[in-house]
């Protein structure tokens, strides 16, 4: 009788399990979504812990280092509005070049703020998220950057929450270009488990001329990624397959072990 | 049964993964984050009975794929699966030593990822994976081997520090006591 009440034991889980793996994804994204709003108030607790020791060092500092830091603020100021100045005259100009040349006009890309609260605890998957979500208006496949260079890509979005597939991730491929006199092209795959800072741009052209060093950026294609945002520099590359394509290995700009703001972009 | 255990055990897995998903210290040193639900589910398969066992597989499953790019439900069953056979061998289990629970940690810690990439496998989802998973596996089966006496200890400390016991009789009996000397009338 014990070993029967056991086995139900068993054969109940089971059935939960065939259940969950059954459902919509969807309604599964709605149950993650639920259930992760039981953690809210740690993650709320945490975030204030986190802030703390900021803004106790913060207040620590004498009013001669504040009043540095102001001046030092100030002259960054001029120089990024002299900056914005003359990128609004060159925009003017492209405009008018576009229009004389009867090109469609491209619509500017807006970003958005945001932390990353949390990472993915299982080691086989390259993910984070984020504290912006629907109600702000994000939503599947916008890219996410850091000053840096290119981080990842909005995977699923929830009310307050997101989930960014981060560059290594095997769900997150990107079409890119090398910056060299060829303008080479591949796609950007995940290169191993350990190493987050390295990817792998494979399906090169077998004649391609790669030199360590050299840039990789973007190729705009695919129509996820806008042309063009910094993705890494060529470490070494290899001819693969009988000499059928060639490979490189991609040390990335951004540092997705340490992410602790990142950049949605908006169109 | 004991709710209270229930609870507690439930506490300690909702914090472990909440710990997981904030603390990137392992990872970063490591190269791997370390699961301590295995750990956690080695006590109560030790420690509780099998309604817990199959909470806590269920829920601690059920927070981990929240918080995870697995398909939800897909960590359900290997923690079910490392907990019953441990719950039906546990009367042949010295439990109490520390090194027979470094010994069941490991083995837990090691068979929950590996079944859990086995499921994914078999699924269409591809999960990252390369020569260093095995480092990644073997970090996941040292710390949990490491974790799980310091679970134990801590679970007892919080059990008796906050838990209730159940009255156990004592050998004593007042209508067996033998009297000596005389009855007075």
């Amino acid at each position: 009788m014990l070993k029967q009440k056991n086995y139900l034991a068993l054969g109940a889980v089971v059935i939960v399990v065939v259940l969950l793996l059954s459902l919509p994804t969807r309604t599964t994204d709605r149950i993650k979504l639920a259930v992760g709003s039981w953690f809210l108030p740690l993650f709320g607790l945490a975030s204030a812990g986190q802030q703390l020791p900021v803004d106790l060092a913060d207040s620590a500092l004498t009013r001669h280092e504040l009043l540095k830091q102001v001046d030092n603020l100030r002259r960054e100021n001029q120089q990024l509005r002299s900056q914005a100045v003359q990128s609004a005259a060159i925009a003017r100009e492209n405009d008018q070049l576009r229009a004389l040349f009867n090109w469609q006009r491209q619509s500017p890309w807006k970003l958005k703020l945001a932390n990353v609260v949390m990472r993915d605890p299982a080691n086989w998957w390259r993910t984070v998220q984020i504290d912006l979500g629907s109600r702000d208006g994000l939503r599947e496949n916008l890219p996410v950057i850091t000053a840096a260079g290119l981080v990842g890509r909005v995977s699923s979005v929830s009310l307050t929450r997101s989930q960014i597939v981060l560059i290594g991730d095997p769900n997150c491929r990107v079409s890119a270009t090398v910056e060299n006199a060829a303008r080479d092209m591949g796609v950007v795959l995940a290169s191993g488990p350990l190493d987050t800072s390295l990817v792998q741009l494979t399906y090169l052209a077998s004649s391609a001329n790669l030199k360590p060093g050299q840039s990789v950026v973007t190729s705009g294609l695919g129509g996820v990624f806008p042309k063009g945002i910094p993705i890494g520099q060529i470490v070494y590359a290899n001819s693969v397959e009988y000499g059928l394509y060639t490979e490189a290995q991609v040390k990335l700009n951004a540092n997705l072990g340490s992410l602790e703001q990142v950049w949605v972009l908006f169109k | 049964m004991n709710p209270f255990q229930t609870i507690l055990i439930l506490s300690a897995a909702f914090l472990a993964v909440f710990g997981e998903t904030v603390l990137s210290a392992p990872r970063v040193w490591l190269g791997a984050q370390i699961d301590l639900l295995p750990a956690i589910m080695v006590f109560a398969a030790l420690n509780a009975g099998l309604p817990t066992i199959a909470a806590l597989a269920i829920f601690g499953g059920l927070w981990l794929d929240t918080f995870s790019a697995n398909p939800l439900g897909i960590s359900i069953l290997p923690l079910m699966l490392v907990g019953f056979p441990i719950y039906l061998r546990r009367d042949l289990i010295l439990r109490d030593l520390p090194f027979a629970q470094f010994v069941l940690g490991a083995a837990a810690s090691a068979l929950v990822p590996a079944l859990t990439l086995l499921m994914l496998l078999s699924g269409s989802t591809q999960p990252l994976l390369g020569w260093g998973t095995l480092w990644q596996w073997l970090v996941m089966t040292a710390g949990g081997a490491v974790a799980t006496p310091f679970i134990f200890a801590l679970m007892d400390a919080c059990n008796g520090a906050l838990g209730y016991k159940l009255r156990t009789e004592v050998s004593f009996r007042a209508d067996r006591e033998i009297r000596h000397g005389r009855v007075l009338k």
